[in-house]
């Protein structure tokens, strides 16, 4: 049995090292370790609360926004403050303005290029193309002679011998399976969607103040209040968001279902596929804690691929252990009283210690959060335009639900929600509109804080689950802080038990052509959207000091 | 404006239109504070034949510059990636993982010695000899020495990388900090968290315009970006001279657009051009949005700067 590693897994936030073991042309084992460690935690403690979302936004600047979205809803639960309507829309756009963003770059930037061999465009005959592209959709810069100037602007970049990132891809490799001029195509549309992100990214700036990194969201609500009033502004959104809806029902959601159509078997296979969901909802429509919180999108906890028996979020729940974590032993605890005793040494063990990642577990299994978690609990709630774009989708393809569980499930899961939020978005602005009208124009809620308090933060971001937990404490400092993200839940490590993390569970069982062109691992790796950065969790190497966490 | 028929030749052979390498030569040119006789130079600069290679590494950081730098028009991303420069190596868009992706770091290391620009994003850990941070196996801090010694000139973009950024801030747990200070190499610092595309963009045309660094600041920082502050060209300082302040957050003053010195403004303290170029194609920025200025392209800001809503 052979060992591969595969460092640095590129096209990613942040820094991942995978290993696998290989027998028989099939993953049978896999390891995933986080390689850095940045101690965000350690850091806020001591500050002024308000700072908080600006540090945890810097976890990942990839996934922008969403930091300071769970670490200001941490904190308006801390001070115990419901934030007006006029600012809970503000937030919804611009938290929805990144979900489109992010979840088209990922496909087009961050994972094409696993399944588009663009050496392989060159072959392409433009015309045959474009018939191609207008069959699937209707897009401006879909005609002939824009195929043919693409295939050009390619041959003449190939021909200057720098090729640049394209440089030692895998080209070539046999489970590139796409003909020619769908790969032609794909190229086109990654070149289309560069520039449309950025498009995106104003979207996301007219009330955010920038991107990356935004800056309109404070305790009690948002500071963009003079963009709000201004109906230029809300119109320059709309037309930005239908610009994004064009391209998203004529280009993206038809080129993943092009792509999966070609890869039927991985869904049928459930190749890259995991056991377990978690969600924990997303869009507020009223104000108030999160247990009272009505979302446009229901998050729900599914175990065992069984949607019949969604049941609620119950943050308790949670636990961290970090058996197989560079951190000195310790039992499963909730994050709420999480210890943490980091090593000095990181050295990679395959049997013994193997990330800066943790493992957590809800109810002691391993979750997938993300958009697959995100689009089966709305599916299973019965979220009428999700449940409906899943059921196309499924038809389209034709294949069984069953097919949702693998990597192309994740893939199409992803497609699925950027349609359903950006088709919703629109009636967030007309709200906006009607309030303004009513001359409900509040966008910042008065507050103080209620002496010591604890609050957190729960919400869904474009790569999954996210948890802020804040102690702040008699003085208006923040006594404790803790991050439970996404990448955590999906690349985190085994436990005691041996319960292997979900990226390990989808790799394993996975289809190897080459094991020196690791082609199908990264694929599956890359629709998980990882983001590490944000990932590591807090240690503290210099006192290795046991930190206690209550959850009010 | 007239452009040389080789230079012209060169990027419609690359299928430029004449307009678009036009504009975006215009934007780059004006933001480096040049005289507009200098368009043809700059557009030149841009069209050279063999793309100047560029390796672009990651570190301590959050990807937020490499975002920032896909996000800019003068010119789009794809120009830069297929016209402009050779990329060689950036983990964010290469099309390799693991060996394949050393072999581009390696080959382009190799091929280009002393020729190529690097860039580096992110903050360097060096507590335990680096242990907190590493790629295929390698500590940032072996990774980044070596670079930075076969490189023509080192560029910094973003606070990490120019002076250690958000993991170093106290007490800064793992012993972040800066590529200069972690490597005893002189770097262009493009400072901000995250710095201006238009701005990363600037700096490399000004190197391949004129085969020099543009002049600096005492922190590294380029004068034509970082030589005032916000609040000398801030478009609310008329308020703050008429003593018209937003007192909390959403009142009538804030609706007015005063100025946010009594919610924690860090703009006096701050040197960039943001007030006058913007975020995302001029579409805002933070004090437009009414949020205070946090001070991002100031050395050791989190620190230095905070708490961000208390007044200077």
């Amino acid at each position: 049995m052979a060992k591969y590693t595969i460092d640095p897994i590129t096209r990613i936030e942040g820094h991942l090292r995978i290993d696998v073991e290989i027998e028989g042309g099939k993953v049978t084992n896999a390891w995933s370790s986080a390689q850095l460690f940045r101690g965000l935690e350690i850091i806020l403690q001591g500050r002024d609360p308000r700072d908080a979302p600006w540090i945890t936004q810097r976890a990942c600047g990839v996934c922008t926004e969403v930091h300071a979205m769970a670490s200001i809803r941490a904190l308006d639960d801390a001070a115990r403050v419901k934030i007006p309507p006029l600012a809970r829309i503000a937030r919804n756009l611009v938290h929805g303005s990144q979900f489109v963003h992010d979840h088209m770059v990922h496909f087009y930037v961050l994972s094409a290029l696993d399944w588009v061999d663009v050496v392989s465009a060159l072959k392409a005959d433009p015309k045959k193309t474009a018939d191609l592209a207008n069959a699937l959709g209707d897009y401006p810069g879909s005609g002939v002679a824009d195929f043919k100037a693409v295939k050009e602007k390619l041959a003449t970049f190939v021909a200057s011998g720098q090729l640049g990132p394209f440089a030692n891809g895998y080209w070539g490799h046999k489970d590139y399976r796409l003909p020619p001029e769908a790969n032609l195509m794909a190229v086109a549309h990654y070149l289309t969607l560069l520039r449309l992100q950025v498009k995106a990214a104003r979207m996301m700036a007219l009330f955010g103040g920038k991107n990356p990194h935004i800056q309109t969201y404070v305790t009690g609500g948002v500071t963009c209040v003079k963009d709000l009033l201004n109906v230029d502004r809300l119109a320059e959104f709309l037309y930005y968001l239908k610009e994004m809806q064009a391209f998203i029902d004529n280009v993206y959601i038809p080129d993943v279902l092009a792509v999966a159509s070609f890869y039927k078997d991985w869904g049928a296979r459930n190749i890259g596929g995991c056991t377990n969901f978690l969600a924990y909802g997303n869009f507020p429509q009223n104000s108030g804690r999160f247990k009272d919180e009505k979302m446009f999108l229901p998050g729900g906890v599914i175990m065992d691929r069984k949607l019949g028996a969604i049941k609620g979020v119950d943050p308790d729940l949670i636990t961290e252990e970090v058996t197989r974590a560079w951190y000195k032993n310790g039992p499963a605890l909730n994050p709420a009283k999480g210890v943490t005793q980091p090593l000095e040494d990181a050295r990679f063990d395959y049997d013994g210690k193997y990330s800066w990642f943790k493992a957590p577990r809800y109810e002691g299994k391993p979750m997938e959060v993300g958009p697959l978690a995100q689009v089966l609990a709305a599916y299973a709630h019965g979220h009428k335009p999700t449940a409906a774009l899943v059921t196309a989708v499924l038809k389209h393809l034709n294949v069984p639900a069953n097919a949702l569980f693998s990597t192309l499930g994740r893939t199409a899961a992803r497609a699925i929600e950027t349609k359903v939020i950006a088709d919703e978005m629109a009636t967030w602005v007309t709200e906006a509109i009607g309030l303004i009208k009513q001359g409900k124009i509040e966008t910042a809620a008065e507050w103080s804080w209620p002496g010591e308090s604890m609050g957190y933060g729960l919400i869904d971001v474009p790569r999954g689950a996210l948890g802020h937990w804040i102690h702040q404490d008699k003085d208006n400092k923040i006594a404790n802080y803790q991050l439970v993200v996404p990448s955590t839940w999906n690349l985190g490590p085994r436990d005691a038990k041996g319960q292997v993390g979900p990226v390990e569970e989808a790799l394993i069982g996975t289809p190897i052509a080459d094991p020196k062109a690791p082609l199908e691992i990264i694929r599956t790796v890359h629709s998980f959207d990882p983001c590490i950065a944000c990932g590591v969790h807090v240690i503290d190497p210099d006192s290795n000091e046991v930190r206690k966490f209550k959850v009010c | 404006m007239d452009l040389k028929a080789e230079v012209l030749e060169k990027i419609e052979a690359r299928g430029v239109s004449r307009r678009d390498f036009i504009k975006y030569a215009t934007v780059v040119t004006s933001v480096l504070g040049l005289a507009p006789s200098m368009v043809p130079k700059v557009a030149e600069a841009m069209a050279v034949k063999q793309r100047p290679t560029v390796i672009w590494l990651h570190f301590a950081e959050c990807t937020g510059c490499s975002e920032a730098f896909i996000r800019t028009t003068y010119p789009w991303i794809d120009q830069i990636v297929l016209d402009v420069l050779n990329v060689a190596y950036h983990e964010t868009i290469m099309a390799p993982s693991g060996h394949n992706a050393e072999k581009s770091l390696h080959d382009a290391m190799k091929k280009y010695d002393g020729k190529y620009i690097l860039v580096c994003e992110g903050g360097i850990p060096t507590k335990n000899n680096g242990v907190y941070g590493k790629v295929g196996g390698k500590t940032m801090l072996s990774i980044a020495k070596e670079a930075t010694k076969h490189a023509l000139a080192t560029i910094c973009v973003g606070n990490c990388a120019c002076f250690g950024g958000v993991q170093a801030a106290a007490p800064n747990p793992t012993k972040a900090m800066s590529v200069s200070k972690a490597t005893g190499v002189k770097t262009v610092n493009i400072a901000g968290c995250p710095p201006n595309a238009v701005n990363m963009v600037a700096t490399v045309v000004h190197f391949l315009l004129l085969g020099k660094l543009p002049a600096l600041d005492d922190n590294g920082r380029p004068l034509f970006a970082y030589g005032y502050s916000i609040h000398e060209k801030c478009p609310r300082r008329s308020h703050y001279e008429n003593s018209e302040f937003v007192k909390k957050f959403g009142d009538a003053g804030a609706i007015k657009g005063y100025c946010l010195a009594e919610m924690g403004c860090k703009g006096p303290n701050t040197y960039n051009n943001c007030p006058i170029v913007k975020f995302n194609d001029g579409t805002n920025w933070p004090i437009g949005a009414g949020a205070p200025c946090i001070g991002c392209s100031e050395p050791n800001f989190w620190d230095t700067q905070s708490p961000f809503y208390e007044p200077i």
